[in-house]
Protein backbone atom coordinates (compact mmCIF):
# COMPACT_ATOMS: atom_id res chain seq x y z
CA UNK A 1 0.00 0.00 0.00
CA UNK A 2 2.73 2.42 0.93
CA UNK A 3 4.44 1.48 -2.30
CA UNK A 4 1.42 2.65 -4.23
CA UNK A 5 1.34 5.81 -2.13
CA UNK A 6 4.95 6.38 -3.12
CA UNK A 7 3.88 6.33 -6.75
CA UNK A 8 0.61 8.23 -6.41
CA UNK A 9 1.54 11.08 -8.75
CA UNK A 10 3.21 8.75 -11.22
CA UNK A 11 0.03 6.64 -11.39
CA UNK A 12 -2.11 9.78 -11.73
CA UNK A 13 0.12 11.08 -14.49
CA UNK A 14 -0.04 7.85 -16.44
CA UNK A 15 -3.80 7.79 -15.98
CA UNK A 16 -4.20 11.32 -17.38
CA UNK A 17 -1.80 10.65 -20.24
CA UNK A 18 -3.44 7.39 -21.26
CA UNK A 19 -6.92 8.71 -20.45
CA UNK A 20 -6.47 11.71 -22.73
CA UNK A 21 -5.09 9.49 -25.49
CA UNK A 22 -8.12 7.24 -25.07
CA UNK A 23 -10.54 10.18 -25.23
CA UNK A 24 -8.89 11.37 -28.44
CA UNK A 25 -8.94 7.83 -29.81
CA UNK A 26 -12.60 7.29 -28.91
CA UNK A 27 -13.61 10.51 -30.68
CA UNK A 28 -12.50 8.94 -33.93
CA UNK A 29 -13.28 5.30 -33.21
CA UNK A 30 -16.60 5.51 -31.34
CA UNK A 31 -17.69 9.04 -32.15
CA UNK A 32 -17.57 10.29 -28.56
CA UNK A 33 -17.61 14.05 -28.54
CA UNK A 34 -15.64 14.63 -25.34
CA UNK A 35 -12.33 15.55 -26.89
CA UNK A 36 -12.16 15.71 -30.68
CA UNK A 37 -9.07 16.54 -32.68
CA UNK A 38 -5.46 16.05 -31.65
CA UNK A 39 -2.98 17.71 -29.33
CA UNK A 40 -2.29 20.41 -31.93
CA UNK A 41 -5.90 21.55 -31.87
CA UNK A 42 -8.98 20.02 -30.31
CA UNK A 43 -12.51 20.78 -29.22
CA UNK A 44 -13.75 19.95 -25.72
CA UNK A 45 -17.41 18.88 -25.57
CA UNK A 46 -17.90 20.33 -29.06
CA UNK A 47 -17.70 23.88 -27.68
CA UNK A 48 -14.42 24.80 -25.99
CA UNK A 49 -11.60 25.18 -28.52
CA UNK A 50 -8.09 24.22 -27.47
CA UNK A 51 -4.96 24.81 -29.51
CA UNK A 52 -1.23 24.38 -29.18
CA UNK A 53 0.16 27.92 -28.80
CA UNK A 54 3.55 26.90 -30.20
CA UNK A 55 1.91 25.44 -33.32
CA UNK A 56 -0.02 28.70 -33.77
CA UNK A 57 3.20 30.65 -33.40
CA UNK A 58 4.86 28.56 -36.12
CA UNK A 59 1.88 28.95 -38.43
CA UNK A 60 1.89 32.70 -37.91
CA UNK A 61 5.57 32.82 -38.74
CA UNK A 62 4.79 30.70 -41.83
CA UNK A 63 2.39 33.48 -42.85
CA UNK A 64 -0.96 31.78 -42.28
CA UNK A 65 -4.11 33.82 -41.87
CA UNK A 66 -6.33 31.79 -39.56
CA UNK A 67 -9.77 31.70 -38.03
CA UNK A 68 -10.45 33.07 -34.56
CA UNK A 69 -11.14 29.64 -33.01
CA UNK A 70 -7.52 28.59 -32.75
CA UNK A 71 -6.49 31.87 -31.15
CA UNK A 72 -9.13 31.48 -28.44
CA UNK A 73 -7.99 27.87 -28.01
CA UNK A 74 -4.35 28.89 -27.71
CA UNK A 75 -5.25 31.62 -25.21
CA UNK A 76 -7.09 29.11 -23.03
CA UNK A 77 -4.10 26.78 -23.07
CA UNK A 78 -1.65 29.59 -22.29
CA UNK A 79 -3.73 30.82 -19.36
CA UNK A 80 -4.17 27.27 -18.03
CA UNK A 81 -0.47 26.38 -18.08
CA UNK A 82 0.45 29.91 -17.06
CA UNK A 83 -1.32 29.18 -13.78
CA UNK A 84 -0.86 25.42 -13.38
CA UNK A 85 2.79 25.20 -13.27
CA UNK A 86 5.59 25.26 -15.74
CA UNK A 87 5.74 22.38 -18.10
CA UNK A 88 2.87 20.41 -16.57
CA UNK A 89 1.90 19.64 -20.18
CA UNK A 90 5.14 17.72 -20.64
CA UNK A 91 4.71 15.37 -17.72
CA UNK A 92 0.94 15.12 -17.44
CA UNK A 93 -0.29 15.24 -21.05
CA UNK A 94 2.47 14.65 -23.60
CA UNK A 95 2.47 10.98 -24.66
CA UNK A 96 6.17 11.03 -25.60
CA UNK A 97 6.87 11.53 -21.89
CA UNK A 98 5.98 7.86 -21.36
CA UNK A 99 8.67 6.82 -23.85
CA UNK A 100 11.35 9.08 -22.43
CA UNK A 101 10.47 8.15 -18.84
CA UNK A 102 10.87 4.49 -19.78
CA UNK A 103 14.26 5.21 -21.32
CA UNK A 104 15.27 7.17 -18.25
CA UNK A 105 14.14 4.42 -15.89
CA UNK A 106 16.09 1.84 -17.89
CA UNK A 107 19.09 4.16 -17.82
CA UNK A 108 19.03 4.14 -14.03
CA UNK A 109 18.46 0.37 -13.81
CA UNK A 110 21.27 -0.40 -16.24
CA UNK A 111 23.55 2.12 -14.50
CA UNK A 112 24.12 3.89 -17.81
CA UNK A 113 24.32 7.20 -15.97
CA UNK A 114 27.38 6.07 -14.07
CA UNK A 115 29.44 5.54 -17.19
CA UNK A 116 31.29 8.41 -18.75
CA UNK A 117 29.07 10.70 -20.79
CA UNK A 118 30.27 11.18 -24.32
CA UNK A 119 27.48 13.16 -25.94
CA UNK A 120 26.78 16.59 -24.55
CA UNK A 121 23.95 18.89 -25.52
CA UNK A 122 23.15 22.10 -23.71
CA UNK A 123 19.89 22.34 -21.80
CA UNK A 124 19.42 25.62 -23.62
CA UNK A 125 19.56 23.91 -27.01
CA UNK A 126 15.75 23.66 -26.95
CA UNK A 127 15.48 27.45 -27.06
CA UNK A 128 17.73 27.48 -30.10
CA UNK A 129 15.53 24.79 -31.67
CA UNK A 130 12.48 26.88 -30.77
CA UNK A 131 13.82 29.95 -32.55
CA UNK A 132 15.07 27.77 -35.40
CA UNK A 133 11.65 26.20 -35.90
CA UNK A 134 10.13 29.67 -36.26
CA UNK A 135 12.78 30.65 -38.79
CA UNK A 136 12.38 27.43 -40.78
CA UNK A 137 8.60 27.92 -40.70
CA UNK A 138 9.03 31.40 -42.13
CA UNK A 139 11.31 30.09 -44.91
CA UNK A 140 9.28 27.05 -45.92
CA UNK A 141 5.79 28.43 -45.32
CA UNK A 142 4.82 25.38 -43.27
CA UNK A 143 4.69 24.90 -39.50
CA UNK A 144 8.11 23.25 -39.43
CA UNK A 145 8.18 21.57 -36.04
CA UNK A 146 4.63 20.30 -36.50
CA UNK A 147 5.88 18.40 -39.54
CA UNK A 148 8.44 16.47 -37.50
CA UNK A 149 7.00 16.68 -33.98
CA UNK A 150 6.99 13.17 -32.44
CA UNK A 151 4.40 14.43 -29.94
CA UNK A 152 1.63 14.98 -32.45
CA UNK A 153 2.89 12.11 -34.61
CA UNK A 154 2.43 9.75 -31.64
CA UNK A 155 -0.88 11.38 -30.75
CA UNK A 156 -2.21 11.08 -34.31
CA UNK A 157 -0.77 7.57 -34.56
CA UNK A 158 -2.97 6.43 -31.68
CA UNK A 159 -6.03 8.13 -33.19
CA UNK A 160 -5.65 7.48 -36.92
CA UNK A 161 -3.26 4.52 -37.19
CA UNK A 162 0.43 4.21 -36.45
CA UNK A 163 2.17 3.70 -39.80
CA UNK A 164 5.88 4.22 -39.16
CA UNK A 165 5.28 6.12 -35.92
CA UNK A 166 7.06 3.36 -34.00
CA UNK A 167 10.33 4.17 -35.74
CA UNK A 168 10.11 7.81 -34.65
CA UNK A 169 9.47 6.82 -31.05
CA UNK A 170 12.20 4.18 -31.09
CA UNK A 171 14.66 6.83 -32.28
CA UNK A 172 13.78 9.04 -29.30
CA UNK A 173 13.93 6.08 -26.93
CA UNK A 174 17.40 5.10 -28.11
CA UNK A 175 18.60 8.71 -28.02
CA UNK A 176 17.46 9.09 -24.42
CA UNK A 177 18.72 5.66 -23.38
CA UNK A 178 22.17 5.63 -24.94
CA UNK A 179 22.67 9.23 -25.99
CA UNK A 180 21.91 12.08 -23.66
CA UNK A 181 20.11 11.69 -20.32
CA UNK A 182 16.67 13.25 -20.79
CA UNK A 183 17.96 14.14 -24.23
CA UNK A 184 14.70 14.75 -26.03
CA UNK A 185 12.52 16.37 -23.36
CA UNK A 186 15.26 18.13 -21.45
CA UNK A 187 17.45 19.36 -24.25
CA UNK A 188 15.87 19.34 -27.72
CA UNK A 189 12.08 19.56 -27.67
CA UNK A 190 11.07 23.15 -28.54
CA UNK A 191 7.53 22.56 -27.30
CA UNK A 192 8.98 21.90 -23.85
CA UNK A 193 10.95 25.11 -24.26
CA UNK A 194 7.80 26.99 -25.20
CA UNK A 195 5.94 25.67 -22.18
CA UNK A 196 8.80 26.51 -19.84
CA UNK A 197 8.53 30.09 -21.07
CA UNK A 198 4.74 30.07 -20.69
CA UNK A 199 4.95 28.61 -17.17
CA UNK A 200 7.79 30.78 -15.97
CA UNK A 201 5.55 32.67 -13.54
CA UNK A 202 2.99 30.01 -12.78
CA UNK A 203 1.54 29.50 -9.32
CA UNK A 204 1.53 25.76 -8.55
CA UNK A 205 5.06 24.84 -7.51
CA UNK A 206 7.09 22.17 -5.78
CA UNK A 207 8.31 23.42 -2.39
CA UNK A 208 11.48 22.41 -0.59
CA UNK A 209 11.48 22.35 3.20
CA UNK A 210 15.16 22.51 4.07
CA UNK A 211 15.09 21.48 7.78
CA UNK A 212 13.60 18.09 6.82
CA UNK A 213 16.20 17.37 4.14
CA UNK A 214 18.72 14.61 4.90
CA UNK A 215 20.70 15.19 1.70
CA UNK A 216 19.99 11.70 0.33
CA UNK A 217 19.75 13.26 -3.17
CA UNK A 218 17.10 10.78 -4.31
CA UNK A 219 15.10 13.72 -5.69
CA UNK A 220 17.99 14.95 -7.81
CA UNK A 221 18.59 11.45 -9.11
CA UNK A 222 15.02 11.03 -10.28
CA UNK A 223 14.40 14.59 -11.50
CA UNK A 224 14.33 14.94 -15.29
CA UNK A 225 15.40 18.58 -14.99
CA UNK A 226 17.72 18.26 -11.99
CA UNK A 227 19.08 21.79 -12.44
CA UNK A 228 15.83 23.20 -11.04
CA UNK A 229 16.52 21.50 -7.69
CA UNK A 230 19.61 23.58 -6.97
CA UNK A 231 18.24 24.55 -3.53
CA UNK A 232 18.10 21.01 -2.11
CA UNK A 233 19.62 21.00 1.36
CA UNK A 234 20.45 24.69 1.10
CA UNK A 235 17.34 26.73 1.66
CA UNK A 236 13.58 26.45 1.99
CA UNK A 237 11.97 27.82 -1.14
CA UNK A 238 9.78 26.88 -4.08
CA UNK A 239 11.10 25.57 -7.37
CA UNK A 240 10.56 28.62 -9.52
CA UNK A 241 12.30 27.80 -12.79
CA UNK A 242 10.07 27.34 -15.80
CA UNK A 243 11.93 24.17 -16.76
CA UNK A 244 10.36 22.21 -13.87
CA UNK A 245 7.80 19.80 -15.37
CA UNK A 246 5.76 19.50 -12.15
CA UNK A 247 5.89 15.71 -12.44
CA UNK A 248 6.17 15.39 -8.64
CA UNK A 249 8.60 12.48 -8.80
CA UNK A 250 10.84 14.32 -6.32
CA UNK A 251 7.93 14.57 -3.87
CA UNK A 252 7.30 10.84 -4.15
CA UNK A 253 10.85 9.61 -3.72
CA UNK A 254 11.54 11.90 -0.76
CA UNK A 255 11.36 9.80 2.42
CA UNK A 256 11.76 12.77 4.73
CA UNK A 257 8.82 14.94 3.73
CA UNK A 258 11.14 17.68 2.55
CA UNK A 259 9.26 18.28 -0.69
CA UNK A 260 5.62 18.93 -1.52
CA UNK A 261 3.29 20.89 -3.77
CA UNK A 262 2.65 24.46 -2.79
CA UNK A 263 1.81 27.85 -4.19
CA UNK A 264 4.70 29.83 -5.59
CA UNK A 265 6.64 31.62 -2.90
CA UNK A 266 6.82 35.18 -4.14
CA UNK A 267 8.55 36.54 -1.06
CA UNK A 268 11.64 34.32 -1.19
CA UNK A 269 11.91 34.36 -4.95
CA UNK A 270 11.92 38.14 -4.86
CA UNK A 271 14.52 38.22 -2.10
CA UNK A 272 16.57 35.76 -4.09
CA UNK A 273 16.32 37.94 -7.15
CA UNK A 274 17.78 40.83 -5.16
CA UNK A 275 20.63 38.68 -3.89
CA UNK A 276 21.55 37.70 -7.41
CA UNK B 1 57.42 38.04 -18.77
CA UNK B 2 58.42 34.46 -19.21
CA UNK B 3 62.01 34.50 -20.38
CA UNK B 4 62.55 30.75 -20.37
CA UNK B 5 59.83 30.04 -22.87
CA UNK B 6 59.02 33.06 -25.02
CA UNK B 7 56.65 31.00 -27.19
CA UNK B 8 54.19 30.64 -24.36
CA UNK B 9 53.37 34.32 -24.46
CA UNK B 10 52.48 34.31 -28.14
CA UNK B 11 49.67 31.86 -27.46
CA UNK B 12 46.37 33.70 -27.93
CA UNK B 13 44.60 34.25 -24.67
CA UNK B 14 40.95 33.24 -24.45
CA UNK B 15 39.29 36.22 -22.85
CA UNK B 16 35.74 36.16 -21.55
CA UNK B 17 34.67 38.25 -24.51
CA UNK B 18 36.36 35.93 -26.93
CA UNK B 19 34.79 32.88 -25.28
CA UNK B 20 31.35 34.48 -25.55
CA UNK B 21 31.80 35.32 -29.22
CA UNK B 22 33.12 31.83 -29.98
CA UNK B 23 30.17 30.17 -28.29
CA UNK B 24 27.76 32.46 -30.12
CA UNK B 25 29.43 31.69 -33.43
CA UNK B 26 29.30 27.95 -32.69
CA UNK B 27 25.64 28.05 -31.76
CA UNK B 28 24.65 30.16 -34.74
CA UNK B 29 26.69 27.96 -37.07
CA UNK B 30 25.18 24.75 -35.74
CA UNK B 31 21.71 26.27 -35.91
CA UNK B 32 22.29 27.28 -39.51
CA UNK B 33 23.39 23.73 -40.32
CA UNK B 34 20.38 22.25 -38.57
CA UNK B 35 18.10 24.80 -40.20
CA UNK B 36 19.38 23.96 -43.68
CA UNK B 37 18.81 20.22 -43.19
CA UNK B 38 15.41 20.86 -41.64
CA UNK B 39 14.37 23.23 -44.44
CA UNK B 40 15.46 20.68 -47.00
CA UNK B 41 13.39 18.00 -45.32
CA UNK B 42 10.29 20.19 -45.07
CA UNK B 43 10.54 21.31 -48.70
CA UNK B 44 10.86 17.67 -49.73
CA UNK B 45 7.98 16.56 -47.51
CA UNK B 46 5.52 19.08 -48.90
CA UNK B 47 6.36 18.41 -52.54
CA UNK B 48 3.49 16.05 -53.25
CA UNK B 49 1.35 17.61 -55.98
CA UNK B 50 -1.01 14.67 -56.48
CA UNK B 51 -2.97 14.91 -53.23
CA UNK B 52 -6.72 15.35 -53.15
CA UNK B 53 -7.79 17.58 -50.28
CA UNK B 54 -11.18 17.73 -48.50
CA UNK B 55 -13.94 19.97 -49.91
CA UNK B 56 -13.43 23.67 -49.39
CA UNK B 57 -9.67 23.31 -49.05
CA UNK B 58 -7.83 26.54 -49.84
CA UNK B 59 -5.11 26.35 -52.54
CA UNK B 60 -2.42 23.80 -51.64
CA UNK B 61 0.28 26.31 -50.68
CA UNK B 62 -2.04 28.11 -48.25
CA UNK B 63 -3.50 24.82 -47.13
CA UNK B 64 -0.11 23.55 -45.94
CA UNK B 65 0.33 26.84 -44.14
CA UNK B 66 -3.05 26.85 -42.44
CA UNK B 67 -3.74 23.18 -41.68
CA UNK B 68 -2.97 22.66 -37.98
CA UNK B 69 -3.10 18.85 -38.44
CA UNK B 70 -5.80 18.31 -35.84
CA UNK B 71 -7.65 15.72 -37.89
CA UNK B 72 -11.08 17.01 -36.90
CA UNK B 73 -12.20 16.93 -40.55
CA UNK B 74 -11.31 13.24 -40.76
CA UNK B 75 -13.17 12.54 -37.52
CA UNK B 76 -16.24 14.40 -38.76
CA UNK B 77 -16.37 12.45 -42.03
CA UNK B 78 -19.06 9.76 -41.65
CA UNK B 79 -17.63 7.63 -44.46
CA UNK B 80 -13.99 7.56 -43.26
CA UNK B 81 -13.08 9.09 -46.59
CA UNK B 82 -10.41 11.39 -45.23
CA UNK B 83 -7.05 9.89 -44.31
CA UNK B 84 -4.50 11.63 -42.11
CA UNK B 85 -0.98 11.25 -43.52
CA UNK B 86 1.28 9.27 -41.19
CA UNK B 87 5.04 8.83 -41.21
CA UNK B 88 5.88 6.45 -44.03
CA UNK B 89 3.10 7.68 -46.27
CA UNK B 90 5.45 10.08 -48.00
CA UNK B 91 2.92 12.88 -47.75
CA UNK B 92 2.92 16.06 -45.66
CA UNK B 93 2.53 14.55 -42.23
CA UNK B 94 -0.76 15.01 -40.42
CA UNK B 95 -2.63 16.61 -43.32
CA UNK B 96 -5.91 15.15 -44.60
CA UNK B 97 -6.35 13.68 -48.07
CA UNK B 98 -8.45 11.03 -49.74
CA UNK B 99 -8.04 8.24 -52.28
CA UNK B 100 -11.28 8.04 -54.32
CA UNK B 101 -10.61 4.54 -55.64
CA UNK B 102 -10.70 3.33 -52.00
CA UNK B 103 -13.31 5.63 -50.50
CA UNK B 104 -14.62 8.58 -52.53
CA UNK B 105 -16.23 11.71 -51.11
CA UNK B 106 -19.95 11.03 -50.85
CA UNK B 107 -20.75 14.74 -50.96
CA UNK B 108 -22.86 15.06 -47.80
CA UNK B 109 -25.19 18.03 -48.12
CA UNK B 110 -24.24 19.28 -44.63
CA UNK B 111 -20.49 18.88 -45.38
CA UNK B 112 -19.56 17.89 -41.79
CA UNK B 113 -15.83 18.06 -42.46
CA UNK B 114 -15.71 21.77 -43.29
CA UNK B 115 -17.26 23.69 -40.35
CA UNK B 116 -15.16 21.78 -37.78
CA UNK B 117 -11.91 23.12 -39.23
CA UNK B 118 -10.59 25.51 -36.58
CA UNK B 119 -8.13 27.41 -38.76
CA UNK B 120 -10.12 27.98 -41.93
CA UNK B 121 -7.85 25.75 -44.02
CA UNK B 122 -11.19 24.34 -45.16
CA UNK B 123 -12.99 27.48 -46.23
CA UNK B 124 -16.72 27.35 -45.55
CA UNK B 125 -17.38 30.28 -47.89
CA UNK B 126 -16.03 28.44 -50.90
CA UNK B 127 -18.66 25.70 -50.47
CA UNK B 128 -21.58 28.00 -49.70
CA UNK B 129 -24.06 29.84 -51.84
CA UNK B 130 -26.28 32.72 -50.95
CA UNK B 131 -29.97 31.97 -50.54
CA UNK B 132 -32.41 34.65 -49.35
CA UNK B 133 -29.49 36.63 -47.98
CA UNK B 134 -28.24 33.66 -45.98
CA UNK B 135 -25.18 31.50 -46.55
CA UNK B 136 -26.21 27.94 -47.28
CA UNK B 137 -23.77 25.07 -47.60
CA UNK B 138 -23.63 23.72 -51.13
CA UNK B 139 -21.33 20.76 -51.71
CA UNK B 140 -21.82 21.09 -55.46
CA UNK B 141 -19.56 24.13 -55.33
CA UNK B 142 -16.65 22.04 -54.04
CA UNK B 143 -13.59 21.85 -56.27
CA UNK B 144 -11.59 18.97 -54.81
CA UNK B 145 -10.23 17.88 -58.15
CA UNK B 146 -11.23 17.06 -61.70
CA UNK B 147 -12.09 13.70 -63.21
CA UNK B 148 -9.97 12.81 -66.20
CA UNK B 149 -10.79 10.01 -68.66
CA UNK B 150 -8.11 7.87 -70.23
CA UNK B 151 -9.99 7.25 -73.49
CA UNK B 152 -7.57 4.46 -74.43
CA UNK B 153 -8.55 2.26 -71.53
CA UNK B 154 -12.17 3.34 -71.11
CA UNK B 155 -14.23 0.44 -72.47
CA UNK B 156 -17.05 2.81 -73.49
CA UNK B 157 -14.61 4.38 -75.94
CA UNK B 158 -13.90 0.86 -77.27
CA UNK B 159 -17.57 0.54 -78.08
CA UNK B 160 -18.48 -1.71 -75.16
CA UNK B 161 -21.53 -0.36 -73.42
CA UNK B 162 -20.70 1.03 -69.97
CA UNK B 163 -22.04 4.04 -68.17
CA UNK B 164 -20.87 3.19 -64.64
CA UNK B 165 -19.20 6.55 -64.06
CA UNK B 166 -22.10 8.48 -65.55
CA UNK B 167 -24.57 6.70 -63.26
CA UNK B 168 -22.34 7.12 -60.20
CA UNK B 169 -21.92 10.86 -60.68
CA UNK B 170 -23.91 12.87 -58.11
CA UNK B 171 -24.20 15.73 -60.60
CA UNK B 172 -25.22 13.34 -63.35
CA UNK B 173 -25.92 14.98 -66.65
CA UNK B 174 -23.89 18.06 -65.78
CA UNK B 175 -20.47 16.96 -64.54
CA UNK B 176 -20.51 13.88 -66.78
CA UNK B 177 -22.58 13.67 -69.94
CA UNK B 178 -22.84 10.89 -72.49
CA UNK B 179 -21.91 11.62 -76.08
CA UNK B 180 -23.07 9.44 -78.99
CA UNK B 181 -20.30 8.92 -81.48
CA UNK B 182 -20.21 6.68 -84.53
CA UNK B 183 -18.53 3.31 -84.12
CA UNK B 184 -16.30 3.32 -87.21
CA UNK B 185 -15.27 -0.31 -86.68
CA UNK B 186 -18.74 -1.84 -87.04
CA UNK B 187 -20.11 0.99 -89.10
CA UNK B 188 -23.60 0.63 -87.70
CA UNK B 189 -23.38 1.10 -83.95
CA UNK B 190 -23.00 4.09 -81.69
CA UNK B 191 -20.49 4.44 -78.90
CA UNK B 192 -21.91 5.97 -75.75
CA UNK B 193 -18.91 7.78 -74.33
CA UNK B 194 -18.66 9.75 -71.10
CA UNK B 195 -17.41 13.35 -71.17
CA UNK B 196 -16.38 15.29 -68.06
CA UNK B 197 -17.22 18.97 -67.74
CA UNK B 198 -14.82 20.91 -65.54
CA UNK B 199 -17.37 23.61 -64.69
CA UNK B 200 -19.50 21.20 -62.73
CA UNK B 201 -17.13 18.39 -61.67
CA UNK B 202 -16.36 18.57 -57.95
CA UNK B 203 -13.72 15.86 -57.94
CA UNK B 204 -15.60 13.69 -55.47
CA UNK B 205 -14.28 10.57 -57.16
CA UNK B 206 -17.49 8.54 -57.12
CA UNK B 207 -16.88 7.91 -60.84
CA UNK B 208 -13.36 6.64 -60.16
CA UNK B 209 -14.75 4.43 -57.42
CA UNK B 210 -17.42 3.03 -59.76
CA UNK B 211 -15.22 2.50 -62.81
CA UNK B 212 -15.34 -1.13 -63.92
CA UNK B 213 -11.82 -1.43 -65.34
CA UNK B 214 -9.08 -3.10 -63.33
CA UNK B 215 -7.35 0.22 -62.80
CA UNK B 216 -9.82 3.08 -63.11
CA UNK B 217 -9.99 4.61 -66.60
CA UNK B 218 -11.57 7.72 -65.09
CA UNK B 219 -9.68 9.22 -62.18
CA UNK B 220 -9.58 12.41 -60.18
CA UNK B 221 -6.54 14.65 -60.30
CA UNK B 222 -5.99 17.95 -58.52
CA UNK B 223 -7.35 20.66 -60.80
CA UNK B 224 -3.98 22.37 -61.21
CA UNK B 225 -2.57 19.08 -62.49
CA UNK B 226 -5.55 18.04 -64.61
CA UNK B 227 -6.26 21.32 -66.39
CA UNK B 228 -4.41 23.22 -69.07
CA UNK B 229 -4.53 26.95 -69.50
CA UNK B 230 -5.06 28.61 -72.90
CA UNK B 231 -3.92 32.00 -71.67
CA UNK B 232 -5.68 35.15 -72.88
CA UNK B 233 -4.28 35.05 -76.43
CA UNK B 234 -6.98 32.82 -77.86
CA UNK B 235 -10.47 34.20 -78.21
CA UNK B 236 -13.65 32.26 -78.75
CA UNK B 237 -14.97 33.86 -81.91
CA UNK B 238 -18.39 32.33 -81.34
CA UNK B 239 -18.81 33.82 -77.90
CA UNK B 240 -19.96 37.41 -77.72
CA UNK B 241 -18.64 37.79 -74.21
CA UNK B 242 -15.22 36.50 -75.22
CA UNK B 243 -15.24 38.78 -78.27
CA UNK B 244 -15.26 41.75 -75.95
CA UNK B 245 -11.73 40.87 -74.97
CA UNK B 246 -10.41 41.61 -78.48
CA UNK B 247 -11.39 45.23 -78.14
CA UNK B 248 -9.58 45.57 -74.87
CA UNK B 249 -6.41 44.01 -76.21
CA UNK B 250 -3.36 46.16 -76.85
CA UNK B 251 -1.45 44.46 -79.67
CA UNK B 252 1.57 46.74 -79.31
CA UNK B 253 2.35 45.00 -76.05
CA UNK B 254 2.09 41.52 -77.57
CA UNK B 255 5.15 39.41 -76.92
CA UNK B 256 5.98 36.45 -79.13
CA UNK B 257 8.86 34.00 -79.05
CA UNK B 258 9.91 34.61 -82.65
CA UNK B 259 9.69 38.00 -84.29
CA UNK B 260 6.20 38.87 -85.48
CA UNK B 261 5.84 39.10 -89.25
CA UNK B 262 4.84 42.51 -90.61
CA UNK B 263 3.04 40.86 -93.56
CA UNK B 264 -0.69 40.47 -93.67
CA UNK B 265 -2.42 37.11 -93.63
CA UNK B 266 -3.35 37.36 -97.34
CA UNK B 267 0.24 37.90 -98.36
CA UNK B 268 1.19 34.64 -96.74
CA UNK B 269 -1.67 32.74 -98.38
CA UNK B 270 -0.88 34.09 -101.88
CA UNK B 271 2.78 33.22 -101.67
CA UNK B 272 3.50 29.81 -103.13
CA UNK B 273 7.25 29.69 -102.64
CA UNK B 274 7.21 28.49 -99.06
CA UNK B 275 4.92 25.60 -99.83
CA UNK B 276 6.86 23.88 -102.64
CA UNK B 277 10.31 22.41 -102.80
CA UNK B 278 12.44 23.69 -105.67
Amino acid sequence: MSKIFKMRYLILRRLTQIGLLFLYFSANAYGWKVLTGTLSSSTLFQTVPLADPFAILQMLSAGAVMGIDVFIGAAIVVIFYGIIGGRAFCSWVCPVNMVTDLANWLRRKLLLDKAERKVWVSRNARYWVLVLSLIVSAITGVAAFELVSPITIFNRGVIFGMGMTGAVLLAIFLFDLFGVKNGWCGHICPLGGAYSLIGRFSLVRVRHNEPNCTLCMKCKEVCPESEVLFMIGKESTTVNMGECVNCARCIEVCDDDALGFSIRDFATSKAKGEKR
Amino acid sequence: MNTQNPKRDTKPKITERRRFLTIMAQSVGLSALGGLIWTGYVEEAKATPLLLRPPGAVPEKDFLRMCIKCGQCAEACPYDTLIIAKPGDGRPMGTPYFIPRDIPCYMCTDIPCVPVCPTGALDQKSVSREENGKEVLDINKAKMGLAVIDTESCVAYWGIQCDACYRACPILGEAITIDYIRNERTGKHAKLVPIVHADHCTGCGLCEHACVTEKAAIFVLPREVAMGKPGDYYVKGWSEKDQERIKQRDLSKLQTKTERSEKRAQDYLNMDEGLFDE
